[in-house]
């Protein structure tokens, strides 16, 4: 073994929480089964704080050793056109947006359809998540997010058989949303949809959080989607409206240009959006290129789900 | 103010105008200004300087045409050697700093994506008449010159072109760029003839 330079020798606050950190996978693999050793980090909540004033995460890095982003730009480089098509603007339009008192209505071919008040949501037990997100336009970063799958909402609505896909619909309100406004030719409001299995994926997360706080309105506040295999336009943000349906639900961009933007929109360095490349990606806070990995590296878990289909037809 | 003062006067005017840019993108680099993604951040605006600089160029001989003020002919060249300074610093952040110099991924990126060969094409342009914009070669290319130097409005067209293939669908700033361009060309040649046989020169 290389000698440790006294630099490197990790900071003890770093080094519980790494600790935590790595009994935590421990717990996951014996437990849940579901991601293998090298699966995506997941910390208990306890080693951050959720009320807290200075931003926290249970761990520094993801799970391939990739360093977080900054609480500054995970807050501050937003694409959230409701708001601004200005990635830094988003943050000074969206400050002050009321997400409280909130409503997600959860509906379609259920058995149990339900409204969930912000309360109601607080009843799921929250996690952390270190997920890598991959924007379409060849960024990303790593978020540490708080939130819990979205399959135990699911479980409470109970699915109908019939039910095949997930509509979500973000909140529409161009009063106070400038972007709407200068923006009129896309078909708000914001819907993005899953397959169920996709939505049943034990990755796929309701976010309510990142970095030990609530999420901030620029963020998606109150509560988004996050599937972090996918463009980071599926994670639709601010959701009012949950609904089961038998028919694949039509996204915003995909209204906007299907020869662009697919229902799956799964990362894949190998199928190049017509715009711009996907082979490689700028993590924000680097200088240069990285390259994009399959599924945004989690392919271990999420490959199964695509077996059989032509990535390229499906993009 | 006598000609020779009031001509001085105008090309400092456009010197400091077109350094501006470069001068706030400095500030902005010492002073860590950039947001999070500084090589977006510094592509996109050396991309909006040098698009702006090459409309500004095209839009002199319409200006005067309008005005009748000549001078501002004499604007065209260095708006256009800006807008081609602008145009380089941009390819250089594209292939340097993005990428790196990584010659593999240059060449995928160059040449697969319609919007990057539309840029690369409309930087060519712009060397091609930076280069032939000095009295030397306006001397040995005679009449051509002029020819030569209508690509401008081609190198106008592309760089617009590169712009609306680059941003999303139904994001709009491209084609209030766009607009401006096709007035200027409306502006240019319904009346070309006339204004060559008019003035007799140009
Ligand atoms: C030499 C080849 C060129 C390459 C490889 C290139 C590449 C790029 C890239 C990567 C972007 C940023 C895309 C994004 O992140 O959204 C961009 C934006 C842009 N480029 Fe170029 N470009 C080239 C030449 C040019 C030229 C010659 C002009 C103008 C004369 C130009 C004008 C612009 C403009 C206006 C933008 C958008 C700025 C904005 O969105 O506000 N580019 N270009």
């Amino acid at each position: 073994m290389r000698d440790i330079p006294s630099s490197e020798i990790t900071p003890e606050a770093v080094y519980l929480s790494r600790r935590a950190f790595l009994k935590s996978m421990g717990i996951l693999t014996a437990g849940a089964g579901v991601l293998a050793a090298c699966g995506p980090a997941l910390v208990p909540t306890s080693t951050s704080d959720p009320s807290g004033e200075q931003p926290s995460a249970g761990a520094t890095t993801d799970e391939l050793g990739d360093p977080l982003n900054t609480y500054d730009e995970i807050t501050h480089y937003n694409n959230y056109y409701e708001f601004s098509t200005d990635k830094q603007r988003v943050a000074e339009l969206a400050e002050g947006y009321p997400t409280s008192p909130w409503e997600i209505q959860v509906g379609g071919l259920v058995h149990n359809p339900k409204t969930y008040s912000l309360d109601d949501l607080r009843k799921f037990e929250i996690e952390e998540r270190i997920y890598r997100l991959r924007c379409v336009e060849a960024w990303s970063m790593v978020i540490p997010w708080l939130g819990f799958p979205l399959h135990k909402l699911l479980a409470e609505v109970e699915p109908k058989a019939e039910a095949k896909y997930v509509r979500f619909e973000s909140v529409y309100d161009p009063e106070r949303m400038p972007g709407i406004r200068q923006n009129p030719w896309y078909s708000w409001p914001y819907v993005e949809g899953l397959r169920l299995d996709e939505a049943m994926h034990e990755l796929t997360i309701l976010a309510t959080g990142l970095y030990g706080k609530d999420l901030l309105p620029q963020n998606g506040a109150p509560v988004r989607l996050v599937v972090p295999w996918k463009y980071g336009f599926k994670s639709i943000k601010s959701i009012v409206k949950i609904d089961l349906v038998a028919e694949m639900p039509t996204s915003l961009w995909m209204a906007a240009a299907p020869n662009e933007y697919g229902f799956y929109a799964n990362v894949n360095p190998e199928v190049d959006h017509p715009r711009w490349s996907q082979a490689t990606e700028r993590r924000i806070g680097e200088l240069g290129r990285r390259p994009t990995l399959m599924f945004n590296g989690y392919e271990a878990e999420v490959a199964h789900l695509y077996a059989g289909m032509d990535l390229r037809v499906n993009f | 103010m006598n000609h020779a003062q009031r001509n001085r006067l105008l090309s400092a005017a456009a010197h400091i105008g077109a350094l501006l840019p470069l001068a706030r993108m400095l500030f902005d680099l010492v002073t860590a200004r950039y947001g999070p993604d500084p090589i977006r951040e510094f592509t996109l605006r050396t991309g909006r300087t040098a698009i702006t600089l090459l409309l500004l160029s095209l839009a002199c001989t319409p200006a005067v045409r309008l005005s009748g003020f000549k001078p501002l002919l004499r604007l065209r060249r260095p708006l256009g050697l800006y807008s081609f300074f602008y145009a380089a610093v941009h390819f250089l952040i594209f292939v340097g700093v993005d990428y790196a110099f990584d010659f593999a991924l240059i060449r995928a990126a160059l040449l697969e994506k319609r919007y990057a060969l539309v840029g690369l094409t409309t930087f060519l342009v712009l060397a091609v008449l930076a280069v032939t914009s000095t009295r030397g070669w306006k001397r040995r290319l005679g009449k051509n010159w002029k020819r030569l130097h209508r690509l401008a409005y081609a190198a106008g067209v592309l760089a617009v072109v590169h712009f609306i293939w680059l941003v999303k669908p139904g994001v709009m700033r491209p084609w209030y760029y766009a607009a401006v361009l096709g007035g200027l060309l409306l502006a240019r040649f319904p009346f070309a003839k006339q204004r060559a046989r008019a003035s007799g020169d140009e």
